[in-house]
């Protein structure tokens, strides 16, 4: 019987790829939904490695690739790339980004236009990056956690853990020395009046936002990194930079209803990687930081090589990612 | 060289603002040899809730400066000041007062004004200004003992806007160090302002935007290196016309 400390993200990413390998697995989470605690449910639910190569290791692109694939099978996953844009001023941000990142090509105000017709006229220039993906973190978390169940997962909410677990996935409440916590903001914005259908990306040196469609008038828009473990509500600073980013993208957003706002806590090591650590007999999956969606696959995948050695051969995997 | 007395031997100093992660910025901060680091106390860490960051750059070993970036008031940057020595336990403030959101440009009035708050309480303040010879009078009234003029706007990488100011202020404060903060892009700028005289650079995008933040650090050290030899050697004056460096009288006459 492998244990599990959390089902947030991490924790029922694992419990999914150890059952479908074929062993029993229960879940231990304090709160009373799946995800109902973890920082998750704020996420932007991007599925963007090469966006994110800017300022992350190669690893987003290695690991992160296998995403699309996993979470296909597990929840709807909208593969309609993503738009990168910048307004006129920070024109020089836009080459900066191109130059760090790859899998991308430039598009004109026509091709812009073309693509997300709310956008006509908005921007002369911008990147666009295909090959990648959003799906809605709260309904991803309720379809793993169904499929989890599905395969015999025993999942016991609000439930504390035992004092030793095979796997602990609780994020930062986990003992680990150099996890640090960062502060993301977000809000959802309801808007009628537009429609954009894929992720979109605004660069500004000082407010850079992304903004992800949840479908019905719902946007994701998010953006802030605060070297901070304060977790008391959103700012009245990043919400109106957020906002204000929002209204720069598209004026058409002033009217739009602000439905929700949020803030979480990112567990983080000092590289900004995910680690597979082991600690007093038990393993830890940690660190996800704002790759979690991106990265939960993968590491997931070497959690359960680790502990079911004997399924680890890249043939299963390739199965398991085709 | 000496800031408020402590001895420093990096000419280097680095912002910590903007890198990919904590583990490249303390790379950055090694490959560069810089001692000092600056950092920035935001409100919303002001509680002390940002400890985790500052342990990591605690674990660099450099001297830690912090700064109060993003203070657009005298009241917001004194505030901001008090509850930096709290918690970094130092009396090293860098002093900035914004008064323009776009230009990131100093509100030296209240620069000034807050550096004398500051200076009454003790602090050792390190004044982000602009290059004029005025205010930089001004500050060292208030009881500042090192200016830091801009080369150029925060973050613009413009490198040093107007090099004849700033030669201007090496002449007027011979013993007072100044510090070129701000707009720094390549190297090539931190040596064009060592040789002008200053006693250091303190930089922090041209770092951390770069491609690579580590080799970057160690290209902007070699520079400021070379150009403050380059100031201690005594360069030559610029001629407007070729000068032969072999004797032209006594050559051979060929027929």
């Amino acid at each position: 019987m492998i244990t599990i400390a959390g089902a947030g993200l991490a924790g029922l990413a694992c419990a999914y790829e150890l059952a479908q390998r074929g062993a029993a697995v229960t879940v231990y989470e304090r709160g009373k939904a799946p995800g109902a605690g973890s920082v998750a449910r704020f996420a932007g639910g991007m599925l963007a490695p090469w966006c994110e190569r800017e300022s992350a290791e190669a690893e987003v692109i290695t690991l992160g690739s296998r995403a699309f694939g996993w979470w296909a099978k597990v929840t709807t996953v909208h593969r309609r790339g993503t738009l990168v844009v910048a307004p006129a001023r920070d024109r020089a941000e836009l080459t900066r980004f191109a130059r760090r990142t790859s899998s991308h090509r430039s598009v004109d105000g026509a091709e812009i236009s073309a693509l997300e017709p709310a956008l006509a006229g908005r921007f002369a220039q911008g990147l666009f990056f295909e090959g990648e993906a959003h799906l809605d973190p709260r309904r991803a978390l309720r379809d793993l956690s169904a499929k989890v169940q599905e395969l015999g997962v025993e999942i016991r909410y609000g439930s504390p853990a035992p004092a030793r677990v095979t796997l602990d996935c609780t994020g930062m409440a986990a003992p680990l020395p150099a996890l640090r916590p960062v502060r993301g903001e977000m809000a959802i914005l309801h808007c009628t009046e537009l429609e954009i259908r894929r992720t979109l990306r605004l660069l500004h040196p000082r407010m850079p936002l992304y903004l992800v469609p949840r479908g019905d008038g719902h946007f994701m828009i998010g953006g802030t990194m605060i070297e901070s473990s304060s977790d008391r509500a959103v700012t009245l600073r990043s919400l109106s930079e957020l906002l204000s980013a929002a209204f720069a993208l598209h004026p058409g957003f002033a009217e739009a209803g602000v439905v929700e706002t949020g803030a979480g806590l990112r567990p983080a090591f000092p590289e900004n990687l995910p680690r597979l650590t082991e600690q007093d007999g038990t393993l830890y999956l940690n660190g996800l930081y704002r790759h979690g969606f991106l990265l939960a696959p993968a590491m997931a995948q070497q959690a359960a090589d680790h502990l079911l050695p004997e399924t680890s051969d890249e043939d299963h995997r390739e199965r398991q990612t085709a | 060289m000496e800031f408020y007395g402590t001895e420093i031997t990096s000419r280097l100093l680095l912002g910590t603002a903007q890198y990919p992660s904590p583990a490249v910025l303390a790379e950055a901060a090694k490959s560069s040899g810089t001692e000092i680091i600056t950092v920035s106390l935001r409100r919303e860490t002001a509680d002390g809730s940002g400890t985790a960051f500052w342990q990591e750059l605690q674990k660099t070993g450099c001297r830690i400066l912090p700064n109060t970036a993003g203070c657009h008031s005298v009241q917001e940057a004194v505030t901001t000041a008090r509850m930096a020595r709290e918690l970094f336990d130092t009396p090293w403030i860098k002093l900035e007062v914004i008064g323009h959101s776009d230009t990131l440009q100093p509100d030296v009035f209240g620069l000034v004004e807050a550096a004398r708050i500051l200076s009454s309480e003790g602090f050792q303040v390190f004044p982000y200004t602009t290059d004029d010879l005025v205010v930089g009078e001004k500050l060292l009234e208030a009881g500042c003992e090192v200016l830091m003029p801009w080369g150029a706007p925060i973050g613009s990488g413009q490198g040093l806007r107007n090099p004849d100011a700033l030669r201007a202020m090496r002449g007027h404060f011979p013993g007072v160090p100044l510090i070129v903060d701000a707009g720094i892009g390549r190297p090539s700028d931190a040596a064009q302002a060592m040789e002008l005289g200053m006693d250091a650079v303190l930089l922090n995008t041209a770092v951390a935007k770069a491609g690579d933040p580590a080799g970057m650090a160690r290209a902007m050290a070699l520079a400021v290196e070379a150009g403050r030899a380059g100031f201690a050697a005594d360069p030559m004056e610029r001629r407007d016309m070729a000068v032969p460096s072999t004797p032209v009288l006594g050559m051979a006459e060929f027929a």
